[in-house]
């Protein structure tokens, strides 16, 4: 293996050679180098990303080797974004990292265009304004931006894209497909073809659970009018029925097929969130439409036609008690029919890129197989503007976290994070920054985050007078250990969404470091 | 707050030194953003927490903090502590720089690769944090003195291991000694805090002995490890993994007799991966890779930068509020998972009286003519126990010691006298014993704390009366 590969082998396990690829391929520019945004490029960095482009005009102050990592005593008084920079690229070579000495609030206002070069913005310590601003003008570029901010012992991350699609999204627990009370043909015959009350105790303790399960069921159905078990009691009279059928305690098939005998009764055919999917307009699809969305328009021809009602069977099985032989043939039962609904897709997705004037091969045969093994799992994330929230976040969320005896800090701490942001447009600084005022901040702050209430809608909540106390003591400061979490939180965040693996947070994720009660709010 | 009084207070010791809160806590210091959480008064803060330079002057000077493992979570945890005010850090750790370590653990580079973890990671942290004194050591756990664990304040472990934790827990908990109420004696309570992850899963717990559930208490939130079994690998293998065990496993023992398989040697590995594809071919089972074998036959666990940093940055944090009480305190098992959205929760875990790790010992009734060889054969017996090749101390005296071989002579011919003599004839007490028990299949080695009761002895009522096992 070469070095790369190897060096990479315990993420590759997690997103493979494509999700390395796209992390190669993508570009990511860091506004403000503090320690929240120092720490989210270091997980980047390290993970191989393509390329970096830090964006800071400060210079790095004596404050700063307190709670930043990647300067030192060197860099006082130098732009803070080229030392970060020069660190980061001790990390690992492979990457390629600039640096740009200038304040981001000052590109944000002059130089908007500046930022569609990029795959992703990772945007830290901005305050309410330059949000909103450069969340419309990413959005405008179809840019993806994550948001990240540390604040005392609080901090919050948002993602804000306009669509997110996932093919991948490699849940961590997701029933198997295995049409155990839907078998095709194909599957009927195979399971004909095993006589379960074999006499051998030897091959019978080797049938395939998934094989007794089909059996068990047809036998049911064709003593009770072809239908499987409804009520609770049938139920367990099929369960007692399998348990009958045991001639040995050390059945190791047996009890799989016990354990999974609910596997029978889970509803056919397409889940509602894919129903969902299968439904939204995008599926509608026409000569702008992405590849994702073409092969969803397919993926609905292919239910209505071939599918019967039923998605691609996604053709793999579990490991089970099985002599090799029988396991072998019925993976192969799984995988032609796997197989054969890949072509029909493929089918589909031709016709559908010829309808909308694009090349019918233009989607890889690759592509398509993917596609095909996940449809009952893919993701579709879409992310309101931040203004939009912040304008009318949800009310009902947020009154009842408000209200909400785990999460009414990390609910207040949302109201705050805005509160302090309107402190700083109001007096310049932010709340508890110096030490003399700190009394005076208090009932200021405490007056805004009222008002700040009232303006959503929220009349009648109340914010603790110590959480309000406490973000005054916090001082604006940036602690490491919180940057280094939110950071972190952060760079994953940015990870999926450039993989395109796995399903991003949707909503703003307020940090409590107070006692770690934080929560992901949908507003 | 500061309130008016405090601030007249300051006013007037500023006069006389510089060593206050208003002066200190200016822009241009390495402490500026730390300062607004250790010398401003708080609300939702720790019971003890008394917000002055002292403090700040404690963290730095006297604090000593030990982090087991430089690895993922480890180099993360140095960088965190140290930038959070800690000044006095040890670090263990037995293992040395791999290539697949540099995704993540970004105190190492290329030309580290084979050098002690501990030191190099130490070494790093030290050049980019001045002021920070880091002691690296180079070496297992158990290779270290049981007193050397009690001179930190507080342990953060970064390990992948149950094995290690659970012994760094049970070490930890020997320290912790109960009243005559059976309330925890505060100054014998040593707090740890303990992060895990797995991809982009984690955890991060405070256990804090005899306040909350120790790591023995919960041992049930770490699943032993399913094993295929042999039968399956020998006669009906199913899948890639079975072909690769039944080459790691049976296989090369038939082909290299005597020759003991060594997973970091390439060459091995290559001749498991040729063997597993072999029996694949014959079986027409798909799948094997070498990527695989390797995956198999050393339980890789996948591991990225991203989780890691939170998960110590949380340890850190916690590390940070438990020393200084500053804030309130993770209470006391968070979980962090960022497969499907992000999800944390915290869940307030209870602790098992009966621990017999954390309890006040497990209650040992013997008679007074009981010798000390018949003493260490009962443990190897009892139920809870189940300890072989112990050794035994009470109050800090060695009575009899497997190892090294110079103090196994030393304290031999304690084996044949009477435990009730060694210890002093007094009517009971609490004996350590450090030993081996087998778990799962798996030996680990560990602490117990034992309360001994002689039978007939006056003066031991109160201690019948006592919890424990």
């Amino acid at each position: 293996m070469a070095e790369p590969k190897i060096k990479y082998d315990r993420q590759l396990r997690i997103w493979g050679e494509q999700g390395q690829a796209a992390l190669e391929k993508a570009s990511v520019c860091l506004l403000n180098c503090g320690p929240t945004g120092s720490e989210t490029l270091k997980n980047l960095v390290l993970g191989g990303i393509g390329s970096i482009t830090v964006v800071d005009g400060s210079k790095v102050e004596v404050g700063d080797l307190g709670n930043n990592f990647m300067v030192d005593e060197t860099s006082l008084g130098e732009s803070k974004a080229k030392c970060v920079c020069a660190f980061l690229q001790e990390l690992n070579d492979a990457v390629k990292a600039t640096f740009i000495e200038e304040f981001p609030e000052k590109l944000i206002e002059s130089n908007p265009s500046f930022f569609s070069q990029f795959t992703l913005v990772i945007a830290t310590q901005l305050v309410e304004d330059k949000m909103l601003k450069l969340d419309r003008i990413c959005r405008e570029a179809n840019v993806m931006i994550v948001f990240a901010r540390s604040y005392g012992l609080t901090g919050l991350v948002r993602v804000s894209v306009k669509e997110h699609t996932v093919i991948e999204s490699k849940p961590d627990h997701f029933l198997d497909d295995h049409r155990l009370n839907n078998p095709w043909p194909e599957l009927k015959r195979f399971v004909e073809s095993i006589d379960v009350n074999v006499p051998d105790p030897v091959a019978h303790k080797h049938i395939p659970y998934v094989v007794i399960l089909v059996k068990m069921a047809e036998e049911w159905a064709q003593s009770h009018g072809g239908t499987l078990p409804s009520t609770r009691e049938e139920k367990n009279e099929l369960k007692d029925l399998l348990t009958s059928r045991m001639i040995g305690l050390d059945e190791d098939n047996y009890k799989e097929a016990v354990d999974a005998y609910y596997k029978l009764f889970s509803s056919r055919g397409i889940s509602s969130d894919l129903m969902q999917i299968l439904n939204d307009n995008c599926a509608e699809i026409d000569s702008n439409s992405s590849d994702f969305w073409v092969m969803v328009a397919a993926l609905k021809e292919f239910v209505a036609l071939e599918g019967g009602g039923e998605v691609p069977l996604e053709g793999s099985i579990p490991d089970m008690t099985s002599s090799t032989e029988q396991y072998v043939n019925l993976q192969k039962v799984y995988q032609a029919k796997a197989e054969a609904d890949f072509l029909a897709m493929e089918k589909h997705v031709q016709n559908s890129l010829k309808k909308i004037g694009r090349d019918p091969n233009s989607i890889s045969k690759m592509t398509i197989k993917v596609f095909c093994k996940n449809t009952r799992k893919l993701k579709v994330c879409r992310y309101r503007m931040i203004q939009e929230e912040f304008n009318s976040p949800s009310l009902s969320v947020l009154q009842n976290y408000l209200t909400d005896e785990k999460y009414s800090m990390a609910a207040g701490f949302y109201i705050l994070l805005r509160a302090v942001d309107r402190f700083a447009a109001n007096y310049n600084s932010f709340p508890g920054q110096f030490d003399g005022e700190i009394d005076e901040d208090i009932s200021r702050l405490k007056t805004l985050a009222v008002s700040l209430l009232t303006d959503l809608g929220c009349n009648g909540s109340i914010l603790s007078e110590d959480l309000i106390k406490e973000i005054c003591r916090f001082g604006a400061a940036e602690l490491h250990a919180v940057s280094a979490l939110i950071g972190g939180i952060a760079s994953q965040e940015v990870i999926k969404l450039i993989t395109k693996q796995f399903t991003p947070m949707i909503g703003t994720f307020i940090f409590n470091g107070i006692d770690q009660k934080s929560k992901l709010m949908l507003l | 707050m500061h309130t008016d009084s405090d601030i007249l207070e300051l006013e007037d010791a500023a006069q006389t030194c510089t060593d206050v809160p208003m002066v200190e806590s200016t822009a241009n210091s390495r402490t500026r953003d730390l300062d607004r959480l250790l010398l401003r008064s708080g609300h939702l803060v720790g019971p003890n927490f008394e917000p002055s330079v002292e403090l700040r002057d404690y963290l730095q000077e006297y604090a000593r903090v030990l982090v087991v493992g430089a690895g993922g979570l480890g180099c993360e945890l140095l960088k965190d502590l140290a930038l959070s005010g800690f000044k006095n850090l040890d670090v263990i750790d037995m293992d040395r720089i791999e290539v697949t370590n540099l995704n993540r653990q970004f105190l190492f580079r290329l030309e580290d690769v084979g050098k002690p973890k501990a030191e190099v990671a130490a070494k790093r942290v030290m050049e980019r944090v001045s002021g920070v004194n880091i002691v690296p050591h180079f070496c297992r756990i158990e290779d270290k003195d049981i007193d050397f664990y009690n001179d930190f304040i507080i342990i953060v472990l970064g390990l992948d291991s149950v094995e290690a934790r659970s012994y760094i827990n049970s070490v930890a908990c020997s320290f912790l000694e109960y009243d005559e109420k059976d309330n925890p004696k505060e100054e014998t309570v040593k707090p740890m805090v303990d992060g895990g992850t797995e991809g982009f899963k984690g955890h991060a717990r405070v256990i804090v002995p005899g306040m909350t559930p120790c790591f023995e208490c919960t041992i049930w939130l770490f699943p032993p490890q399913v094993k295929f079994p042999l039968c399956t690998l020998a006669e009906t293998p199913r899948t890639a993994a079975h072909c690769i065990e039944y080459a790691h496993l049976i296989k090369w023992d038939e082909v290299h007799s005597g020759k003991a398989f060594d997973p970091d040697d390439p060459e091995d590995m290559q001749w498991v991966y040729k063997e597993a594809l072999k029996r694949a071919e014959l079986f027409g089972i798909p799948g094997v890779t070498y990527s695989l074998t390797q995956g198999v036959v050393k339980n890789i666990i996948p591991a990225i930068a991203s989780t890691n940093a939170i998960i110590s940055a949380a340890c850190s944090l916690e590390t940070l509020k438990i020393v200084s009480g500053c804030s309130k305190t993770l209470s006391n098992y968070l979980t962090y998972n960022g497969v499907e959205g992000l999800h944390t929760e915290v869940t307030d875990f209870v602790k098992d009286n009966d621990c017999i790790v954390c309890g006040p010992g497990v209650l040992i009734e013997m008679d007074t003519s009981c010798t000390l060889q018949k003493f260490i054969e009962q443990l190897e017996e009892h139920p809870n126990l189940h300890l072989s090749k112990v050794s035994v101390t009470h109050q800090g005296k060695n009575l009899y010691m497997q190892a090294p071989p110079v103090l196994e002579e030393m304290t031999r011919s304690n084996l044949s006298l009477a435990l009730f003599d060694l210890m002093g004839r007094i009517s009971g007490g609490t004996v350590h014993v450090n030993g081996t028990s087998i778990k799962n299949n798996k030996k680990t080695s560990g602490l117990r704390k034992l309360r001994v009761v002689f039978k007939g002895v006056d003066g031991m009522a109160d201690m019948d009366t006592a919890g424990g096992a």
